[in-house]
């Protein structure tokens, strides 16, 4: 096993008397994708925001590539390579989805305090743009409004965002959700796919989707572990059939 | 033992000024608190109540009646205007509120300049308060602003206990976190929101009214004290009584002490407070981020 | 719409060939507004930031125009118009450094405040001129090694200066608003969150946007001293930072175009309401029907003058066919 390319130790978060994660630890490694499933109010999201720099951890750490990052804005770590695509769908519905990526793209540069180079003439940023538009498989054509699209192409182009960022880590919360058949299909390939070259934090509640992509599963309940595993080894689990799958099954 | 003294007086000052202000801060942070309108011409209600205590009094001879006369006067005008125009800037941005506000400040000191002309006024103290209470051979200090001082904080008081204590109260914070929950429960909204118009409106008048004695009454005044008011909020945190209470006396200590210290930057004192609050806590002292 | 900007200032091209000196002045002077309000549209129509302290980098220009001249020579405008910019545009950075840790309802209020602060200072301050505020009594010289290109107290030259500033500036903002830079302040108006999570650092940026702002009303502020020759703490005024937030409004947000007619419609409106050939014995009391005026335009122009001919979404980053 490589050395991990995300790891967070201890992570807990207090808001006020309420403990929204008490000390969880995963690690993210380059070629996996790593789900993270649990009954609502478990705290994935509160994880997610805390990996991502949404919100400060109230203790714990959390390393990218060895270096401690918890704690840091949400736009250094970003910066760092660590990208997180949204479970409310977070776009500029006022831009066109080429511009969506472009300006996405556009975040890797060194500084964008240019007041004089044009942003369209730099065709390195059209092109990374249209390479994460091509991959999410959004069809073309590309100037058409992000607002005015359908609720999964957006979802589509929330993660192509994310990728215009050549990130490492992708933190993927609840890609799926609100998606058809027919698109969640598609999105569970893209995911698939993603995991081969990226280290994917995947939240979900699409039980299927997660088992047929992911290769580690980590069940939360009331802010905890409660326990880690392989698909099949979380399947068979009864104390997770107890506490979730259960739940799950009768919902679904 | 005399500088002693002269430091009570300035305390006594910069805590009266500060209650004051506190009246009329604390009806600009529930408009906004509550309502989401930020109201630029809440210094013209201010205004409002001065010019009328000084017209009333003409006409009563006595300023508690005018007072008596002139909050219930104060509210019907304030009712009025939220009828016909601060109840369409709920839903609107905080630009057009910005901007409708604004053509109402310069509307309400025109009508002002009509009605009452451009001169400064002055208002008598009330004869039976008009002494002052002897401190030592040299220094005294004015009774009626220890009653200005007074009535600020039974209002202050009276203001917690209708918050804290009443249904309305209740209602009131609760409307303030969540509006559809609110109309879910069946309460009408839209009367929560003009009651707590008409005490904005009602606070800052009577701010007005009692200050008048001592701070005359002339054109202008209502946008000095708004911005003042603005500077409080920023402090105090939007939204939070306790907030603007704690702000408004920071600010007219630390205008009264400044004044007096340094008279040079005296005006600038209260900005730079406000600045080193901003460098600290950027949404206030108890503001919700 | 861009025919019409053109026949616009075609037609200001042409106005003095024909004008009475009277609006020669005026048109001058609405034209250095119209940049002042450009600029306060950079913030408020493309970055999402609701200044109403806009006058304090407008009245910083005027009054470093006013420190810099000699009691009966002129300054050089080569030498004296770059410090304003200069000074602007560091009070700018300071100033902004402090107002951005805010946003919202808190920025307009302390945008607000520093306003006032300066206003304050400017009326204690004897060396200001204190509230009686003072006097350029010699029009900055264009001179340059011996060489005269125009004279600020010719009004004909002056307005062609005026000109070619508001031209200028209108290039200018459009040329920024197509650059790197300018594409990262409207995703910031646009979506400030999702700009920090893509990893911009959004507070550099708009620091960026409001020292660039004030630098431009700077220039306006140092020109508008000129004109008249004086200064006066009301160009600190709330009053003086409302009107040009009104310019921007009424004329159209995001627009670019919007203030520069809101500063002519507002102006003229002023001109024509405080006639008093016109309005006799109610001609002092102009702010009345100004007032109503603006409270009538938010009621029911809810895009401002420029919104009426601006259908479809305000201020987006231009796309390969613009």
């Amino acid at each position: 096993m490589t050395d991990p390319v995300l790891q967070a130790s201890g992570l807990s978060r207090r808001f006020g008397g309420l403990a929204a994660v008490s000390d969880v630890s995963l690690e993210l490694h380059l070629g996996e994708v790593h789900a993270v499933i649990g009954p609502n109010g478990a705290g994935k999201t509160t994880l997610i925001n805390m990996l991502s720099g949404d919100l400060a951890p109230s203790a714990g750490s959390v390393r990218f590539r060895g270096r401690e990052i918890a704690g840091l804005s949400a736009d250094r770590i970003a910066r760092l390579g660590v990208g997180r695509s949204y479970q409310k769908v977070n776009i500029f519905p006022e831009f066109t989805l080429l511009e969506n990526c472009r300006l996405a793209a556009q975040a890797r540069l060194p500084s964008s305090l240019r007041l004089f180079r044009r942003a369209l003439a730099e065709t390195a940023l059209v092109e990374a743009a249209s390479l994460a538009l091509t991959l999410v498989g959004l069809d073309q054509p590309w100037d058409r409004l992000a607002g005015a699209v359908s609720h999964g192409e957006q979802r589509q182009l929330e993660i192509a965002m994310t990728l215009a960022t050549e990130p490492k880590v992708l933190l993927l919360d609840e890609p799926l959700a609100g998606m058809g058949a027919e698109e969640s299909e598609r999105m569970v390939g893209l995911i698939a796919r993603l995991g081969e070259s990226h280290a994917v934090l995947l939240v979900e509640h699409d039980m299927d989707a997660v088992f047929s992509v992911a290769s580690v599963l980590t069940v939360m309940v009331n802010g905890r572990v409660l326990e880690r595993g392989t698909p099949a080894a979380i399947r068979e689990s009864v104390a997770v059939q107890q506490a979730y799958l259960g739940a799950a099954e009768t919902a679904s | 033992m005399a500088d002693g003294y002269t430091f009570l007086i300035q305390i006594l000052n910069g805590v009266q000024y500060g209650l004051l202000l506190f009246l009329v801060a604390s009806g600009l942070t529930l408009v906004f608190g509550i309502m989401g309108v930020i109201n630029l011409a809440h210094g013209s209600f201010y205004m409002m109540g001065a010019y009328l205590a000084f017209s009333l009094m003409e006409l009563v001879g006595n300023l508690w009646l005018a007072i008596l006369l002139g909050i219930p006067l104060s509210i019907a005008i304030g009712l009025a205007l939220e009828a016909l125009l601060f109840r369409r800037l709920y839903r609107r941005d905080h630009l057009d509120q910005v901007l409708l506000t604004y053509g109402l400040i310069l509307i309400m000191e025109e009508v002002r300049s009509l009605l009452a002309g451009d001169d400064v006024h002055g208002i008598e103290v009330p004869k039976l308060l008009d002494f002052s209470i002897r401190l030592t051979d040299t220094l005294a200090y004015p009774v009626y602003r220890l009653v200005m001082s007074g009535i600020c904080l039974g209002v202050a008081a009276l203001m917690a206990l209708v918050i804290q204590r009443t249904r309305l109260g209740m209602t009131i914070r609760a409307g303030a976190d969540n509006r559809e929950m609110v109309q879910l429960l069946g309460i009408d909204i839209g009367l929560v929101y003009r009651m707590v118009f008409a005490a904005g409106v009602a606070l800052a008048a009577l701010a007005g009214m009692i200050a008048a004695p001592v701070a005359s009454v002339y054109p202008g005044m209502g946008n000095q004290i708004l911005i003042i008011s603005f500077v409080v909020v920023v402090i105090g945190g939007i939204g939070s009584i306790k907030g603007a209470f704690l702000g408004s006396l920071l600010i007219g200590l630390a205008d009264t002490f400044g004044q007096v210290l340094a008279p040079e930057i005296a005006g600038v004192t209260v900005y730079m407070l406000m600045a080193a609050v901003l460098l600290w806590r950027p949404a206030g002292l108890f503001g919700r981020a | 719409m861009r025919v019409l900007l053109i026949a616009g200032l075609g037609a200001l091209a042409l106005y003095p060939l024909v004008g009475s000196a009277f609006y020669l002045q005026l048109f001058a002077k609405i034209m250095l507004l119209a940049v002042f309000a450009m600029s306060l549209d950079l913030l408020v129509g493309f970055t999402g930031l609701v200044s109403l302290g806009h006058a304090a980098f407008f009245g910083l220009g005027a009054y470093t125009l006013m420190l810099l001249s000699p009691e009966y020579q002129a300054a050089s405008i080569w030498l004296s118009l770059p410090v304003a910019v200069g000074v602007t545009a560091v009070a700018a950075l300071v100033i902004g450094a402090l107002v951005l840790r805010t946003s919202g309802v808190y920025f307009i209020m302390v945008t607000l405040a520093f306003a006032q602060m300066l206003y304050y200072f400017a009326i204690k301050s004897k060396a200001l001129g204190g509230s009686d505020g003072a006097y350029i009594y010699v029009k900055p010289d264009a001179a340059l090694l011996g060489w005269r290109p125009f004279d600020l107290g010719n009004r004909v030259h002056f307005y062609y200066v005026a000109l070619v500033l508001l031209i200028g500036t209108y290039a200018l903002l459009r040329t920024v608003l197509r650059s790197l830079f300018g594409h990262v302040i409207l995703g910031i108006r646009a979506n400030e969150r999702r700009m920090g999570a893509l990893g911009y650092p959004v507070f550099r940026y708009k620091l960026a946007a409001f020292v660039l702002a004030g630098a431009i009303a700077g220039v306006a502020g140092y020109l508008e001293a000129a004109q008249f020759g004086y200064v006066s703490p009301e160009f600190f005024g709330w009053q003086e930072s409302g009107s040009v937030l009104m310019m921007v409004i009424l004329g159209g947000v995001g627009t670019l175009f919007g203030p520069i007619l809101g500063a002519f419609a507002l102006t003229l409106l002023q001109d024509f309401l405080s006639d008093e050939a016109v309005f006799h014995g109610f001609h002092k009391h102009w702010l009345l029907p100004m007032g109503l005026f603006i409270v009538l335009a938010v009621l029911w122009l809810p895009r401002g003058i420029g919104g009426l001919a601006l259908r479809g979404p305000r201020a987006v980053p231009e796309t390969a066919d613009d």
